[in-house]
């Protein structure tokens, strides 16, 4: 860890907060695509093995 | 081959499928290097101090926050004029990365301003547009979460988003026009006098490529998964209908 000097609590709070919210965003986007995908597998199997 | 072809859904997803993967790898390859190279690897600035490192994740979100909207406004067009729906939902999957990309810049800006300019916000130009900005992503999104026929949502939305384009033109260029608030000018020049030191924009152009890099990789998944949605929707209802 480099010595930020007085600034530590500021630099820190800006890379935790910036670094939380693209976790976040690049989470949330893998999850809603894995379960949109799930899901039209899902209904093209059922359709499928229907005729 | 034409640019049009990709506004066939099959297509977009067969190259997009191939695509994502490249931009995601390489986005995490540059933001890592980017990142750590500059928190661990530059000197603190002689008036700033450690401050300056900010400047890496400020800077390419503060970029990618106005760029996003203008991936938005052209695809948004797009839809208007020629009526592809891949463009309408790719403008939908960009706006949830433009609004976090608002925020990190607005947080960082803020968490930067008070041991520097001695307050987190004031109401300059550069400051209020981005606010403004970011207010009009909230809305853009709730709109198309409001609206349930798709048409008629992203018909709205593109409206919207012609309008919001103000507030993106005057997020970039509100020093340059009202020459006045706290925020500075451009940091980065093509004139090797008034640019900051190669020790700082050597990292900061990496980390601003890996920020492109992630936007494009983002999109492409977010599209893929509105495309599949539609999909999804469509043969639920026909599923109905049977």
């Amino acid at each position: 860890m480099p010595d930020l000097g007085k600034y530590t609590v500021e630099v820190s709070m800006a890379y935790g907060v910036s670094l939380i919210l693209i976790f976040l965003l690049v989470g949330v986007s893998i999850l809603q695509a894995r379960r949109a995908r799930r899901a039209l597998l899902e209904i093209e199997e059922r359709r499928k093995s229907d005729g | 081959m034409s640019l049009w072809e990709y506004a066939n859904p099959k297509k977009f997803m067969q190259t997009s499928g191939w695509l994502l993967p490249i931009f995601a790898v390489s986005s995490a390859v540059m933001l890592t290097v980017g990142l750590v190279w500059g928190f661990f690897f530059t000197a603190d600035d002689y008036r700033q101090g450690s401050t300056v490192k900010i400047i890496f994740l400020h800077v390419p979100a503060a970029l990618m926050a106005i760029n996003a909207w203008f991936m938005m406004l052209v695809t948004s067009l797009i839809w208007l004029i020629r009526r592809h729906h891949v463009s309408a939902l790719a403008a939908k999957a960009a706006a949830p990365i433009g609004m976090v990309m608002t925020l990190i810049a607005l947080v960082t800006g803020a968490v930067w301003g008070q041991p520097m300019w001695g307050t987190w916000w004031a109401w300059d130009p550069r400051l209020t547009s981005f606010l403004i900005l970011f207010l009009f992503y909230l809305g853009y999104i709730a709109m198309w979460a409001s609206v349930e026929n798709p048409d008629t949502a992203a018909d709205l939305t593109s409206v919207l988003c012609l309008v919001g384009s103000v507030f993106a033109v005057l997020s970039r260029y509100a020093v340059n026009f009202w020459n006045q608030g706290l925020h500075q000018g451009a940091t980065f020049s093509v004139d090797r006098e008034t640019n900051i030191h190669s020790s700082y924009y050597l990292p900061a152009y990496l980390c601003m490529a890996g920020f492109v890099a992630l936007f494009i990789a983002l999109v492409l998944l977010r599209t893929r998964t509105e495309i599949r949605k539609r999909r999804l929707q469509a043969l639920l209802v026909r599923e109905r209908l049977a």
